[in-house]
């Protein structure tokens, strides 16, 4: 079953501008200036029941005006758009019943009273049977260690406490897909760590489709098989994460530690023509930077080898988050 | 369904207990103002005993039974809501399989419970000892008011939603819910029962929701109303109560439609 298909995609919103000095105020009252901006520009989407996929894209891309779409909260201008089988604005009581969400920035918790009765109040809501609700609830409260915070006010909480609480508050109804933006922003390690392990878990077991929006590429790392990225409002990449790697993430680091002293240009001569550029960072240790493929990996430690004995040697992946920063600054327009 | 909704009037209930220094400054404000406006009153009526056919008593009947049925019908709803849209609550609002507007009405109703067990209630016990007012005793009078007064919060409640949708239009309506507080206040008989009002504009508030808030629940109890003319009144609420909703409803759905949600 499919979880989110959505074609051409669009949300544009009118920016109104305004005239400067008095005289310009004084046009606006009359008619106002407006500029047409696309936030989301006719984007194809499909994710499958049961994966966990990592939406991904600098400030302003366009992510949360999706998650908005795809929640029912606003109405996309163009485009078609199916969430659970639902038409997500038009049919939102329905279709809401059927999503969980959390928003990292803003609480869906009652600030002023304490995080049970917020359970309550959405049990209420979601017209959970007494069992149904207390099992699952339970189930919950162990793992993300809740327990002792169930009888405190929301403000009391701490962001990470709150955080887990949320989760708890957003998946109280089972929901098969859950949308997260920006779920571990601000939060510490060991909490991050609870919460992965609490999506993996959810996701293995009652198969939910899990769509996050995150800055923290660990959290994809972490979670995601598959990662859609976005800029200016169009998807730049949407494949699995290994491909991402493998197409852009080539470019690899070998730290070397000589025998003895070596000089900088008598490197660049023995290794000429092959992709790789030095870079000395103590006076026998150096790093070779290589651009792709795994060819000249061995090609360049053979030339070298020969040449001088190493001592130690260390080759390092780039990680997923300089390849995203890889991809943003140099651009990318093959998808 | 009405589960959800007596949960979120326990919930609001909740949140009163949580803030109880706004309840006991409530009880300060509203005792102030009721011996304000007994003293003006009383010195506006001198040594006369009736005025536009009140007499003195029904008069001080009448300020401290509206402004106890204040303490009930009255809420920030308004405020709250344009505050959810322009903080962007709103969008979490979205996301439960609920109608938004008729979960803050309730919370409105939880609020006035709330302030009408705890508050009016034994506030009107007090307000008997201090001041010479006339309640009925036990009568089917009561069961009226209650009904005219549960039509008034309506009516009341329709006005804040109303201003407070507004807020999707108009990003900062703080000036637009301070002008409807005073305005409910003054047109509604709060602070002159609108039979002192001038002919030209009786005709004109007769034709305004506002005297359904305040001054039919007030004058049905306090002058008894039976028969057609308490049968007029209710209609004049109950219509108000259908008549209001349309307006919200309407630009409930063009809101949904327009909405930015604002702070990304």
């Amino acid at each position: 079953m499919r979880s989110i298909e959505a074609h051409g995609l669009t949300k544009e919103f009118k920016v109104y501008q305004s005239r400067p000095g008095l005289a310009g105020a004084f046009r606006d009252l009359l008619n106002r200036q407006y500029r047409v901006i696309r936030a989301v520009d006719a984007i194809d989407l499909t994710i499958d029941q049961g994966e966990i996929v990592g939406y991904i894209g600098e400030n302003g891309a366009g992510k949360s005006t999706t998650i908005k779409m795809l929640t029912g909260i606003l109405e996309p201008t163009a485009g078609e758009l199916k969430v659970n089988g639902y038409d997500p604005h038009r049919e939102r009581e329905k279709f809401v019943r059927t999503i969980g969400v959390v928003f990292g920035q803003r609480s869906q918790l009652w600030w002023d009273i304490a995080v049970q009765e917020s359970f309550r109040l959405l049990q209420k809501v979601y017209r959970l049977p007494d069992e149904q609700y207390k099992r699952h609830l339970g189930r919950m409260v162990e793992v993300l260690e809740i327990g002792d915070l169930l009888d405190q006010p929301v403000r009391k909480l701490s962001l990470g406490q709150r955080m887990r609480c949320e989760l708890a508050a957003a998946l109280i109804h089972q929901p098969p897909l859950l949308f997260l933006d920006e779920p571990t922003i601000g939060l510490d390690v060991l909490v991050k760590e609870n919460i992965r392990r609490f999506l993996k878990e959810i996701n293995k077991e009652l198969g939910t489709t899990i769509l996050l929006t995150t800055h923290d590429i660990s959290d994809i790392e972490a979670l995601c098989s598959r990662v859609v990225m976005l800029d200016k409002g169009r998807i730049i990449y949407d494949g699995s994460l290994t491909k991402l790697r493998l197409n852009w993430g080539g470019g690899r680091k070998i730290h070397l530690d000589f025998a003895k002293n070596v000089q900088l240009n008598e490197l660049e001569q023995r290794t000429e023509g092959l992709p790789v550029k030095w870079e000395q960072t103590g006076q026998r240790q150096y790093i070779a930077h290589i651009h792709h493929g795994e060819l000249a990996v061995s090609e360049v430690l053979s030339r070298v080898v020969q040449y001088v004995p190493v001592q130690e040697m260390r080759i390092e992946e780039a990680s997923t988050e300089e390849i995203v920063r890889q991809i943003y600054q140099e651009g990318m327009t093959i998808v | 369904m009405y589960k959800v909704y007596l949960e979120v009037i326990r919930i609001r209930f909740l949140m009163m207990l949580a803030y109880r220094v706004n309840y006991y400054s409530g009880i300060i404000i509203y005792s102030l103002n009721i011996g304000v406006y007994y003293f003006l009153w009383m010195a506006i009526y001198g040594n006369k005993g009736t005025l536009q056919g009140m007499t003195v008593m029904q008069m001080a009947t009448y300020i401290a039974v509206s402004w106890m049925s204040r303490a009930f019908y009255f809420n920030n709803l308004d405020r709250e809501i344009a505050q959810e849209i322009r903080d962007g609550t709103v969008a979490v609002q979205l996301i439960r399989p609920y109608h938004y507007l008729l979960v803050k009405a309730f919370q409105g109703l939880g609020e006035g419970l709330f302030r009408l067990f705890l508050f009016s209630v034994p506030g009107m016990i007090v307000v008997s000892f201090i001041f010479p007012i006339d309640l009925p005793g036990v009568s089917p009078v009561w069961a009226k008011f209650a009904l005219s007064l549960l039509l008034g919060f309506i009516v009341n409640v329709e006005v804040n939603l109303l201003t407070g949708v507004l807020a999707f239009f108009i990003l900062n309506n703080q000036g637009l819910i301070w002008a409807k507080r005073v305005i409910v206040d003054l047109l509604s008989g709060l602070t002159i029962p609108i039979v002192f009002y001038p002919d030209w504009m009786q005709k004109v508030l007769e034709f305004l929701p506002f005297q359904a808030i305040s001054y039919l629940p007030s004058t049905v109890l306090v002058k008894g109303l039976a028969g057609s003319d308490f049968v007029h009144a209710i209609l004049i609420q109950a219509v108000w109560c259908v008549l209001l909703w349309i307006p919200i409803q309407l630009i409930w759905l063009k809101a949904r439609k327009t909405l930015i949600v604002q702070g990304g």
